[in-house]
C-alpha cells in the first residue's frame, strides 16, 4: 500500500513537451482514474509512475520515497496492460506465477499465492491452460492475477478493458472495483472511456494536452465541471451547449426562455450547458428554469427513457422523454430544465462561471 | 456427370487443374536428381551409365564400403559438429543482434542496421580471400574453428530475427520489466520463446547451409580428417577415376540428417518460409 505523489512531473520528447508539470496526490488505497482523449498524456504519466518512461522533470514519490531514478522492479508496483501481455508460451498458472519471478519465496509459498490469486479471480479450473485457449475476459483476469500475486504497493492499469466487448467490459468493471474493495490497494487506472472513470473511480483526473484540467470525485466532476471540456467529456450523452449573451444581469439565449439568478461574474458572450438528463421533454411552468421549443431530429428509445435529439435555434441538444413516449421526428416539442441545472461557461475562456 | 464435377458434386476449377499440373511438373523436376542419386547408389560401377531409374541388379555393396571406410564417418561427424555449432551460434548471436535492433532505441541504430544489411550484398567469393588471410594470420587454417568462424553470425539471420522481434508487442517486454526481470532474462525467457517459429526457420536454413557448405571448407582444410562431408565426398572424384556410385552413396547418406530435420520441422519450415518470404 502506498501513497503516490506527483510533484511537477513532466515529460519531454526532444523539444515537444507532452506532459506539463503535473501536481497530484493519490492517497493510499485510493482508486484514481486518469481520463482524457487519445494523446492527452495519461498513458505517458502512468508509464512514468511505472518507471517505463523516464521522467524529464519534477519528482515522483511512492510511499514517501522519491523513485525518479528507480527501475520499475524497484518501485514495487504491478501493471496490467491493454493487450494483457500474458505470455503465450506459458500456462495460466505459470503466467500468474511469473509475477513472483524475483520474489524470494519457497516453491510451496509461490504455489499457495498462485492458487489464492486464481481462486479470487475464478481461474482455478484454468490453471493448466494456455492463454490461446482463454476468452478475452479470462486473459484479462490472468493479467490481473499476475499483478495480484506480488502484493504490490500499487496497481497500474493501462486501458485494460479496451479490447473487450461492451458486456464483458461492464462485468470486468465491477470485478475490478470489487477487487479493489477487497484488496484495499492503491490503483491508478488509465482510460479514455468516461463511463469506466465514472463507475470505478474514487478520484478522477481529467487530462487534456498534457495538463490536468480537473481532479475530483465522479459526482463532483459531473455536477461542477470546471470547464467546457470536462463538462462535455464527463457524462453520457454529452452536455449540450447553447450560445447566449449576458447583459445587464440578464441571460438571453436564442429560442429559449431562461429565468434565474445569473452569476455576478458572468457578462458578455457565454455558453449555457444543459445535461440530457436535466433536459426533459414537456412544457414547463413559465418563469421556472429553462424552457424552449425543439425540432426533433432523431429519437433513441432505450426502454426506460427515450433520448430525443433536438435542435434549439442553431444548437443541438439531447433531451429525455419517458420510456413509452416517442416524439415524432420533424415535430416541435417543448423542453424544460429545472432551475439550478444549467451550467454557465465563459464563451472565450470556456471556464465555468456557475450554475443557474 | 460432367468432367468438371467430382464424385461429391463439387466443381473442379480449371485453374486448380493447371496449378496441380504445374506443381506435379515442378515436383518431378525436383525429385528426379534425388531419385537418380538413390538409384545410382544401388548400382555397381559398371552400371552407372545405365540410365534406368530402377537398377537391373540393385546392391548395397556401396553402402557397406562407404560405411566401412572410417573416413566417411569422420566427415559425417565433422559436418554434424560444424553445422550444429554454427547453427547454435547463429541462433544466439543473430537473435541478440536482431532483438537489440528491434527493441532498443540508441544513437546510430539505423546506421548499424544498414551496415549489417549491406554485408548481404557482398558475394562469398569476394570474402574468401580476406577470410583466408585472416585464418592464416590467426593460425586458424586447417582447424574446426577456421571452418566455422565466418558463419558464426550471419547478417541475414540478424535481419530475419529483427523482423520477427519487431512483431513482439512491447507490452510483453515491459510487463516482464515491471515484474523484475533483467534485460537478458527478458530476451531469453520472454522474447525468444515468442519468436520460436523464426528460430526454427533460422535453425533450418543455417543447418542446411552449413551441412552442404563446400567452397570454404575445401579452401581452409588440408587434412583429410578435417574434411566436411561434401568436401570428403568430392574427394572420391579426385582419385584415379570418378567413382559416381560412391559419390552418390555418400550423398544419399548425407541427405539423411536433412531429411530427418525436414520431417521433424516441416511445419516450421513452411511457416518460416511463409513468414520470412524466403526461398529455402
Amino acid at each position: 500500500m502506498a501513497k503516490i505523489e506527483l510533484q511537477g512531473l513532466g515529460k519531454r520528447y526532444g523539444s515537444a513537451q507532452v506532459v506539463h508539470a503535473l501536481d497530484l496526490t493519490i492517497e493510499d488505497g485510493e482508486f484514481t482514474v486518469f481520463v482524457g482523449p487519445s494523446g492527452c498524456g495519461k498513458s505517458t504519466t502512468l508509464r512514468m509512475i511505472a518507471g517505463l518512461e523516464e521522467i524529464s522533470e519534477g519528482r515522483l514519490l511512492i510511499g514517501g520515497e522519491m523513485v525518479n531514478q528507480r527501475e520499475p522492479k524497484q518501485r514495487n508496483i504491478a501493471m496490467v496492460f491493454q493487450n494483457y501481455a500474458i505470455y503465450p508460451h506459458m500456462t495460466v498458472g505459470q503466467n500468474i506465477g511469473f509475477g513472483l519471478y524475483t520474489a524470494k519465496l519457497s516453491k510451496a509459498e509461490k504455489q499457495a499465492r498462485i492458487l489464492e490469486a486464481a481462486k479470487t479471480l475464478g481461474l482455478e479450473p484454468l490453471l493448466n491452460r494456455r492463454p490461446a485457449a482463454l476468452s478475452g475476459g479470462q486473459r484479462q483476469r490472468v493479467a490481473i492475477g499476475r499483478a495480484m500475486v506480488r502484493d504490490p504497493a500499487a496497481f497500474l492499469f493501462d486501458e485494460p478493458l479496451s479490447n473487450l466487448d461492451a458486456q464483458l467490459r461492464a462485468q470486468m468493471r465491477m470485478e475490478i472495483k470489487s477487487l479493489h474493495r477487497r484488496l484495499g490497494s492503491t490503483i491508478v487506472y488509465v482510460t479514455h472511456d468516461q463511463i469506466e472513470a465514472m463507475t470505478m473511480a474514487d478520484q478522477i483526473v481529467v487530462m487534456k494536452e498534457g495538463r490536468i484540467l480537473q481532479t475530483g470525485s465522479p459526482l463532483e466532476l459531473y455536477e461542477n465541471p470546471a470547464d467546457v471540456f470536462t463538462a462535455r467529456f464527463i457524462g453520457s450523452p454529452s452536455m449540450a451547449l447553447l450560445k447566449g449573451e449576458v447583459s445587464g444581469g440578464a441571460l438571453r439565449v436564442a429560442g429559449a426562455e431562461i429565468s434565474g439568478r445569473v452569476p455576478a461574474r458572468a457578462s458578455g458572450p457565454v455558453l449555457v450547458g444543459v445535461r440530457p438528463h436535466d433536459l426533459e421533454v414537456g412544457a414547463g411552468e413559465p418563469g421556472a428554469g429553462f424552457r424552449a421549443m425543439g425540432l426533433v431530429e432523431a429519437v433513441e428509445p432505450l426502454g426506460a427513457e427515450t433520448l430525443t435529439h433536438i435542435r434549439i435555434g442553431e444548437a443541438q441538444a439531447v433531451a429525455t422523454a419517458p420510456g413509452r413516449v416517442l416524439p415524432e421526428v420533424g415535430s416541435m416539442v417543448p423542453v424544460r430544465a429545472a432551475p439550478g441545472t444549467l451550467h454557465l461557461f465563459d464563451a472565450a475562456s470556456e471556464k465555468a462561471l456557475g450554475r443557474i | 456427370m460432367s468432367a468438371g464435377l467430382e464424385a461429391s458434386g463439387r466443381l473442379i476449377r480449371p485453374g486448380r487443374i493447371l496449378a496441380w499440373t504445374l506443381l506435379f511438373i515442378g515436383g518431378l523436376i525436383m525429385a528426379t536428381p534425388l531419385l537418380y542419386m538413390f538409384s545410382t547408389s544401388l548400382k555397381t560401377s559398371g552400371q552407372v551409365y545405365d540410365l534406368r531409374l530402377i537398377p537391373a541388379d540393385p546392391t548395397l555393396k556401396n553402402y557397406v564400403e562407404v560405411l566401412k571406410d572410417g573416413r566417411f564417418l569422420r566427415w559425417f561427424l565433422n559436418s554434424m559438429l560444424i553445422a550444429t555449432a554454427v547453427t547454435l551460434s547463429n541462433l544466439i548471436f543473430d537473435s541478440l543482434v536482431g532483438y537489440t535492433l528491434a527493441k532498443f532505441r540508441f544513437r546510430g541504430r539505423a546506421l548499424v542496421f544498414i551496415a549489417i544489411l549491406s554485408t548481404l550484398m557482398i558475394p562469398t567469393e569476394m570474402l574468401v580471400i580476406p577470410w583466408y588471410l585472416m585464418s592464416s594470420q590467426f593460425g586458424w587454417l586447417d582447424s574446426y574453428w577456421g571452418i566455422m568462424f565466418p558463419g558464426m553470425m550471419s547478417a541475414f539471420g540478424a535481419f530475419l530475427m529483427k523482423q520477427f522481434f519487431e512483431t513482439v508487442p512491447d507490452d510483453f517486454l515491459e510487463a516482464a520489466r515491471v515484474d523484475g526481470l533483467s534485460e537478458f532474462a527478458i530476451w531469453w525467457r520472454i522474447a525468444m520463446p515468442m519468436v520460436a517459429p523464426a528460430l526454427s526457420a533460422l535453425a533450418i536454413f543455417s543447418f542446411l547451409g552449413n551441412w552442404t557448405a563446400f567452397f570454404w571448407p575445401l579452401i581452409v582444410t588440408t587434412s583429410r580428417d578435417l574434411y566436411t562431408l561434401p568436401v570428403g565426398i568430392s574427394s572420391f572424384s579426385a582419385e584415379s577415376s570418378i567413382r559416381w556410385e560412391m559419390i552418390m552413396t555418400g550423398a544419399a547418406l548425407g541427405t539423411i540428417p536433412t531429411l530427418i530435420l525436414f520431417l521433424l520441422l516441416q511445419r516450421y519450415i513452411v511457416r518460416g518460409v511463409m513468414l520470412a518470404g524466403l526461398k529455402g
